[in-house]
């Protein structure tokens, strides 16, 4: 029962009050940049929780049975490696196994693995000294969160490629804003899961 | 000779500041910027970063084949970070506590490979390092002038001194996220304004120049324009 709420409050927390994009500011490249159409934003954010949950599954045991004990500082640069080798790896796997899938998200796997989303998450999941499935958990409502603000972004981006917008807030100024006023009203979730 | 290399180092400061005309580095330009200690702080952080893995790419230029580059860069880069991040804990406690996970996610920031794959691989050292000065320069005046902005709307000080009497309250969102989004769509739409004036390129949309996802990216504009096409 107790592991069911942690769980269920780990999944909120990622999902709404904590969100990766919108309180974190991690991931903001793809958010502005690949949000412009619902179909290219929903593909992205499903490649990108994909990744996360499986970079978890492999940085997590990673850490914890070869780098502690005095080799901590090789974090930053196994992780980042390790992601590298994960997303090459997928879209190997994809395009020999599941052509289809790869068609659909084929291209947007070289974007991910500079993606400060994923590392984050895999750093985040070590920092706050989570357990496995724990971190598991906690990427998959990453990249839920992450697929939330991308759809609800790029709703409100193809209602503003149509607004008369003054002409020194056209372009990025504009976005920018549009993203403050989405943040905005994730904050009013703040205390649910507390 | 020498106002070449003048050029290139003020180069990154105004003409092509990262954050404000070539758009890179944002994640990190509206995460830190709550203080302008932690712009501070994370834009030297950053430059170091930028100036050796600058003069260690450059160097290396010649030898690194073409096909694996990217890897090789982001495995430099994350060797100076490392290095960078031990100092920092080691040396300022606070700032590292302050800056958390964002210190380590310097390995991803864009303007550091884009500064690898755009000038370094392509020049000699002395000019790389003076580019990868200027842009880290560029990058710390602007982080900081963000935090200034925040700070001061949000905390009513600036660099933890007080300058709005306790009497106004001060307007805590300008340092919560929505904040940091408003305050930079603002700055851009500045230093376009300004651009516009001097009849330079307006930004409008993020810097792609040099990101290895280029490739990619442009694939996925296409497909989006397709996307466009069928409806």
């Amino acid at each position: 029962m107790n592991s069911t709420t942690t769980i269920v409050s780990i999944l909120l927390a990622g999902i709404l009050t904590s969100n990766m994009v919108l309180s974190k500011f991690l991931g903001i490249c793809p958010f502005l940049g690949v949000s412009k159409k619902v179909n290219t934003a929903l593909s992205m954010s499903i490649a990108v929780t994909l990744v996360m949950v499986i970079s978890t599954a492999v940085t997590w045991p990673i850490y914890h049975y070869l780098l502690v004990g005095g080799l901590e500082y090789l974090e930053t640069i196994v992780f980042i490696l390790v992601i590298a080798a994960i997303v090459q790896f997928i879209e190997t796997v994809l395009k020999k196994f599941m052509p289809p899938i790869y068609k659909a998200l084929g291209i947007y796997l070289p974007l991910i693995t500079t993606n400060c989303a994923v590392l984050g998450i895999t750093m985040l999941n070590i920092t706050n000294e989570l357990d496995f499935i724990k971190s598991l958990v906690n990427a998959l409502a990453a990249g839920l969160g992450f697929m939330l603000a991308m759809l609800l972004f790029s709703g409100v981006r193809s209602k503003l490629e149509t607004a008369d917008v003054p002409e020194f807030l056209k372009g990025l100024p504009i976005t920018l804003i549009a993203a403050a006023i989405v943040s905005l009203s994730f904050l009013g979730f703040a205390g649910i899961g507390g | 000779m020498k106002s070449k290399a003048l050029s290139v180092f003020t180069n990154g400061i105004l003409k092509e500041n990262p954050v404000l005309r070539l758009v890179l580095g944002t994640c990190p330009t509206l995460a830190v910027t709550t203080a302008a200690i932690n712009g501070i702080g994370m834009g030297l952080a950053a430059t170091a970063v930028l100036v050796c893995s600058n003069v260690a790419i450059s160097l290396l230029r010649n030898i690194i084949p073409d096909k694996v580059r990217i890897p090789a860069f982001i495995t430099i880069i994350a060797g100076f970070v490392s290095v960078v991040q031990m100092l920092v804990k080691a040396f300022l406690p606070s700032i590292d506590k302050a800056l958390g996970i964002y210190l380590p996610l310097i390995v991803v920031n864009c303007i550091i490979l884009a500064r690898a794959e755009m000038f370094a691989s392509k020049n000699t050292v002395l000019p790389s390092a003076l580019d990868g000065l200027g842009m880290g320069i560029g990058f710390t005046v602007t982080l900081t002038l963000m935090g200034t902005i925040r700070e001061l709307f949000g905390a009513g000080s600036v660099f933890g001194l007080q300058l709005i009497p306790d009497a106004v309250e001060p307007m805590i969102i300008f340092l919560l996220p929505p904040g940091g989004f408003f305050v930079f769509g603002v700055l851009v739409a500045l230093s376009n304004a300004i651009a516009r004036r001097q009849g330079k390129r307006v930004v409008e949309h993020l810097g792609c120049e040099g990101c290895p996802s280029k490739g990619a990216c442009e694939q996925c504009e296409n497909a989006v324009k397709e996307g466009k096409a069928d409806e």
